[in-house]
């Protein structure tokens, strides 16, 4: 019997102790979560501001608090962005331009990445050498003479020179993230194709370009989000309003109407949404694709 | 099948669209910059060879060589605010429930356009219907700054989003690094009594430094690129106190029509990268640098 109750305390007091650890345990992750959900929040909330001031009316913006919660949504905000901020033409114009850049810079980058590691020629080196060293140019430094050179054929206020311009400065990076990939897929199938004879446009169509769809759409994602999100070039190259893009479309609205704050916060949100959905069903993607694209820079 | 495989004709046909497309829209205008920057010129009309006037200038101006210190200062904030993103990607990656989630939260920002963001950020700064005059009054302060008005604090006040913009994107790198070390590794530094502090400190960073050279050069030579974000917000106001040197370019270029000291100014500004990308290799390179990562 009172063998019994010893190893009774003894296990008690074992898992004491052991409870007393796991307690101290418990308040170190407590303490991390608490540092890591209070950095969420900060990345999240300035965000959810957002979306509660686009509802609000101006009276509600000015008179109260700012963490205040719309009392009746604004969807008028929504109404009047769309409308009389012109922002369905620059939401249009966004997407087909975006789209468009995409797949040139896919195709092209493809095309060039191919080239450079499937096919045997001395230049390959030199001409893979002076894609990877134009990522280094900063844009910046070339925008008068491009401004110049659009102006003396053109294309200035024409959406060719934004498409061109996307195509040619995303290049560099989509053909850094499939040089990656081109590198690790095997090369035997390619070269059972020439065997057996198939054309070198046959295999490239239907049997690399395929073989690489996953890092493909990886790279459109990256792609489609730059271009989505891109300014300088429409604000520089493009005056007129039909062919203007989202982001400088909005900050001239922003510009006219700098008091309304509802109609402001709705057309972020607008600007936002595309790119939140896009996120919300392939972030995976979009996290591969921007880890690879910066870590070869 | 060699043969097949270096056909000239399909090589130039794969090649040449795209290798185009970078000559004359990269390569040829950031030489004309260094051209252009030679001439008198209003963008317009005609250009007159001035020789190196421009260039003469721009040693001697004041405004450019304050946007230089601008940038360089958000090229050091930016290197610094590594160490946060490092810090939490640390905890991020030490076995943390939820932390899929938690990183894909932090990277939305950095979705977002840099519009989008400096409009939010001009709304958030608003000193008497912003946000954060609010949130500090919380906290019993009453001086809360004026923020993007105040040219003592403007260039500060725009760097807090740019830390918000970029957090998720170099904490989803370093949190990438940090699960390739391997396990074995630190098992075995576990089993001869090391804590969670020595591991980090003496194993994992060790082990990532390579990554982390990477994101400093990364953070130093987009600092010196910041455009939009400074264009929208402030447009290098309140008098040049958050001027940098793209923003003095483009200003100098499209608003007061200098094109060719505009131009100048953009070739400084690839001197300064390419300057900086050199140094910040130099300053991170080690002996054991060999390594490929």
């Amino acid at each position: 019997m009172s063998e019994v109750s010893t190893q009774k305390t003894t296990t008690t007091l074992s898992t004491s102790s052991e409870t007393k650890k796991s307690f101290l345990n418990k308040i170190g992750y407590g303490f991390l979560y608490l540092i890591l959900g209070a950095f969420a929040v900060i990345q999240i909330y300035p965000l959810i501001w957002l979306v509660f001031f686009s509802l609000k009316t101006n009276q509600e913006v000015f008179g109260q608090s700012p963490f205040s919660l719309p009392q009746d949504p604004q969807w008028i905000n929504y109404t009047k962005a769309w409308t009389a901020g012109n922002i369905g033409l620059y939401f249009f114009n966004s997407v087909w331009i975006t789209v468009l850049s995409v797949v040139l810079t896919i195709l092209l980058a493809s095309f060039v990445t191919f080239a450079v590691t499937r096919m045997h020629w001395k230049l390959s080196g030199l001409v893979l050498g002076l894609f990877l060293v134009a990522y280094m140019i900063p844009l910046h430094s070339t925008i008068i003479p491009l401004f110049n050179m659009f102006n003396n054929a053109g294309l200035i206020d024409h959406p060719a020179s934004i498409v061109l311009s996307y195509t040619a400065f995303n290049l560099p990076l989509t053909i850094m993230i499939l040089l990656g990939f081109y590198k690790t897929f095997p090369r035997e199938i390619e070269e059972a194709a020439v065997m057996d004879g198939c054309s070198i446009h046959r295999i490239f169509f239907q049997i690399t370009l395929p073989m690489t769809l996953p890092v493909l759409s990886t790279t459109a994602i990256i792609n489609m989000i730059y271009n989505w999100n891109e300014f300088v070039f429409v604000n520089t190259f493009i005056s007129s309003d039909k062919f203007k893009t989202l982001t400088v479309g909005i900050n001239n609205f922003v510009g006219q109407y700098l008091t309304d704050w509802g109609a402001i916060g709705a057309t972020l949100v607008i600007s936002i949404i595309p790119v939140l959905l896009v996120f919300l069903f392939l972030s995976d993607k979009i996290v591969e694709g921007m880890a690879a694209g910066s870590v070869k820079g | 099948m060699k043969n097949v495989m270096s056909n000239k004709f399909v090589i130039t046909l794969y090649t040449l669209p795209a290798l185009l497309l970078i000559l004359v829209l990269i390569y040829i205008p950031v030489t004309l910059s260094g051209y252009y920057g030679f001439m008198d010129w209003s963008g317009m009309g005609e250009m007159k060879f001035i020789g190196l006037e421009n260039y003469a200038t721009l040693i001697k101006d004041n405004m450019f060589w304050t946007s230089t210190w601008h940038s360089l200062q958000l090229a050091i904030f930016s290197t610094a605010s590594l160490l946060l993103y490092l810090g939490i990607s640390l905890v991020l990656a030490s076995k943390i429930k939820g932390s899929d989630l938690l990183r894909k939260i932090y990277l939305i920002p950095m979705l977002l356009s840099s519009v989008a963001i400096a409009q939010l950020w001009m709304k958030i700064f608003d000193p008497s219907n912003g946000m954060l005059n609010k949130f500090l009054g919380f906290f019993g302060i009453e001086n809360t700054p004026i923020w993007l008005a105040d040219p003592n604090v403007a260039l500060y006040a725009i760097f807090i989003p740019i830390i918000w913009q970029y957090a998720g994107f170099y904490i989803l790198i370093y949190y990438a690094a940090l699960k390739n070390v391997s396990d074995e590794v630190i098992e075995a530094a576990k089993i001869d009594g090391a804590n969670a502090w020595q591991i980090a400190y003496k194993i994992k960073l060790p082990l990532i430094s390579g990554v982390f050279k990477v994101t400093i050069m990364l953070a130093v030579v987009g600092s010196l690129k910041y455009f939009d974000l400074i264009y929208v917000m402030t447009g290098g106001g309140p008098n040049g106190a958050s001027e940098v040197i793209a923003s003095y370019m483009y200003k100098e270029a499209f608003k007061l029509n200098n094109f060719g000291y505009g131009s100048a100014i953009g070739f400084g500004l690839l001197v300064i990268c390419l300057l900086m990308t050199w140094l910040t290799s130099k300053l991170t390179k080690s002996k054991d640098d060999d390594v490929q990562y």
